[in-house]
């Protein structure tokens, strides 16, 4: 039967209610720890056939296909090939792979043990950002669960397969959440991008083979293995199949997790999340990080997959939705955002280390109320200079924001050539303790 | 100061782990960090030494990174997202009243060496905002009295439970777990919180559920 549209379908955040669901303990009593074994009956090439027709795309924010990721690394080249995990969640707006290893870790290393057995890789790592020790320590604990148990280490449950998982704890670098980025780093170096070619598939960590994937997405594969191609592909659409932790956030009345089939709509998941905060409306939302282009109330009815949103001019990115009301200076908002992209512009390339400089100190003027019209023009010109002549991903998503808000929110620009932002908009009113008594 | 045998001990357990030991350097940065509250001279030094770097190849990477102090931070170091999915919802109007309160900026520590703050980028919790940390440690959907209350108590030397996580530690103890030292509190906390939950409780509500597969 096919799954009602609007529907929610817990299945990576299924057993979260219950209070020890990051142990070993629970991650079994809900059928865990099956699937890999099944892999290991199948074969490397099956799975990675399975991947492949599941039709999973990247949970990271830029949507490969998985499955095809895989088949890049080469096999029987006599190299050692590295599976790493990036578990740098910095995206503003995402929220969604630090819950899913608070609360459910052993997904994430069922999927590890499998991922690497198919890309025939005997050493995994977990690059997860520093700022967060308590979840180093579940999924440090996990690790650890899994050893004791035989799933992890050497010729694992006598199949001759060899597997060791590292954590890594970054230090502060959101530029780290670039794959070649995070390969430096996790080398021991300054966190910067690589040229690519080469890309990872061929000369990755140690500059071995090596498969960079989301948190997300690895978490995906037990469920892919043990449930069928079949059953994945009854969520979703041809195109973006399958289940995603949704993690809605902004002025709602219910933020959190919300894991539905890829389609459901903003609308759906905003009703779900209880509505905007009573007594106001959308004013804008981005679908999936600071890094994708913001829409509007009137794209509120688009089905959250990479092709439709896309076609209505954003795109999916992580999935996070967040959502901003009317009392929301729009000003105020892109000028933070291009103050988190010069903060962590690793200054490795020109177009990306000074125009992150320039469209910042430009913003800012706005929001003190002295832009004026031809900053405007000069903002939308350092911004093609930018997009798509910078070393990697950060400088095209610095260049995002602002075109995206002179969009539709122009007048507001206008607006503060005269108007200092604080002014037209109240950051009181914006603050969720807003006339609340305290 | 002088590192004792102990932490190059420790040094060397986290070299162990890499297939190349230049892999270690992030973790033994946040070991040296978790001795002397900072990185020092002599803790670029010690990594150099058990990799085999110079300190200047140490230095290049302990400067690129935000979460390595190159000064001695409070022993509660505490963050305020000012990233606007927080900033807008409250972090802007907490990091004032935090600064006013304690008579310090970004970066600056309280003359009793307890606090120092950090305007923080995104903290992946963007559904808890507003976010603050407490040597990283989730204090979660803050408000401008919560947070006084908070640095207050961590000031005055009072219990402060972090919402997703345990009891508030030392800056220098936290830096221990982080280069990969167990410290027994996998435990601590809850497992999800109410946020975290939002979407489970719904689907229940409304009798949704994932499909079985055939």
């Amino acid at each position: 039967m096919a799954i009602a549209q609007g529907s929610l379908t817990p299945v990576l955040s299924a057993h979260w209610d219950e209070a020890d669901s990051y142990t070993i303990g629970a991650y079994m009593r809900h059928g865990g720890y099956t699937a890999f074994k099944k892999a290991f009956q199948q074969g490397p090439d099956q799975i990675i056939t399975t991947v492949k027709d599941s039709g999973l795309r990247g949970r990271g924010g830029a949507g490969f296909p998985t499955g095809l990721k895989w088949s890049f690394v080469p096999q029987g080249d006599g190299k050692p090939h590295y599976l790493v995990v990036n578990a740098d969640e910095s995206e503003p707006g995402a929220c969604k792979d630090i819950p899913l290893m608070l609360a459910n870790p052993h997904a994430l290393i069922e999927g590890i043990i499998i991922a690497s057995f198919a890309m025939r890789a005997n050493h995994a790592f977990i690059y997860l950002r520093g700022e967060v020790p308590h979840v180093f320590r579940r999924v440090n604990n996990a690790i650890r669960e899994a050893y004791q148990a035989g799933y992890l280490g050497k010729n694992i449950m006598g199949s001759g397969f060899d597997l060791e998982v590292v954590l890594h704890a970054g230090a502060g670098a959101y530029i780290c959440g670039e794959e070649t980025a995070l390969l430096d780093s996790l080398e021991g170096r300054r966190g910067q991008p690589r040229l690519k070619p080469p890309f990872p598939a061929v000369a990755g960590l140690y500059a071995s083979p090596s498969c960079v994937n989301n948190v997300e997405t690895i978490a995906n594969i037990p469920y892919i293995v043990n449930n069928g191609v079949d059953w994945f592909r009854s969520f979703g659409t041809e195109k973006s199949p399958g289940f995603k932790l949704f993690a809605v956030s902004g002025h709602v009345n219910r933020p959190g997790i919300y894991e539905a089939p890829l389609g459901i709509t903003m609308r759906e998941l905003l009703e779900h999340a209880g509505g905007v905060r009573n007594g106001h409306k959308v004013k804008f939302w981005l679908p999936g990080g600071s890094s994708v282009p913001m829409l509007t109330p009137e794209h509120l009815d688009t089905p959250m997959t990479y092709e439709a949103i896309s076609e209505a001019g954003s795109m999916l990115g992580t999935g996070t939705p967040m959502v901003f009301d009317e009392t929301t200076s729009v000003v105020r908002a892109v000028t933070g955002w291009l103050a988190f992209y010069k903060h962590e512009s690793c200054g490795k390339c020109t177009p990306c280390r000074e125009g992150t400089y320039w469209i910042s100190d430009v913003l800012h003027r706005f929001e003190e109320g002295h832009g004026t019209e031809d900053d405007i023009d000069k903002l939308v010109e350092i911004c093609q200079q930018i997009s798509g002549r910078s070393f990697c991903a950060l400088g095209d998503a610095a260049s995002t924001p602002f075109p995206a808000a002179l969009k539709y929110f122009r007048d507001e620009f206008l607006q503060a050539t005269r108007t200092p932002a604080n002014e037209t908009y109240s950051p009181e009113k914006a603050t969720v303790f807003a006339g609340v008594a305290r | 100061m002088t590192f004792t045998e102990e932490t190059r001990v420790k040094a060397r357990e986290i070299i162990a782990r890499y297939p190349m030991s230049r892999s270690a350097l992030l973790p033994m940065l946040h070991l040296v960090q978790s001795e002397e509250g900072f990185v020092s001279a002599d803790g670029i030094a010690l990594c150099a030494e058990e990799l085999g770097l110079t300190t200047a190849e140490v230095a290049a990477v302990a400067t690129f990174y935000t979460m390595y102090h190159r000064k001695p931070v409070g022993e509660y170091h505490i963050g305020v997202c000012i990233n606007p999915g927080c900033g807008i919802l409250g972090g802007d109007a907490i990091w004032s009243t935090l600064c006013n309160r304690l008579g310090i900026g970004n970066d600056e520590v309280t003359e009793d060496g307890k606090i120092s703050l950090e305007r923080i980028e995104c903290q992946a919790a963007c559904t808890h905002a507003p976010v603050m940390t407490a040597n990283w440690e989730f204090l979660d959907n803050m408000t401008p009295e919560s947070a006084v209350d908070v640095v207050e108590k961590l000031k005055s030397g009072q219990e402060v439970m972090s919402t997703r996580g345990p009891r508030i530690r030392s800056f220098k103890e936290n830096e221990a777990t982080l280069a990969g030292f167990d410290d027994g509190l996998v435990d601590a906390g809850v497992n999800a919180d109410e946020s975290m939950l939002a979407g489970l409780k719904r689907a229940k509500e409304l009798g949704m559920s994932a499909p079985e597969a055939k």
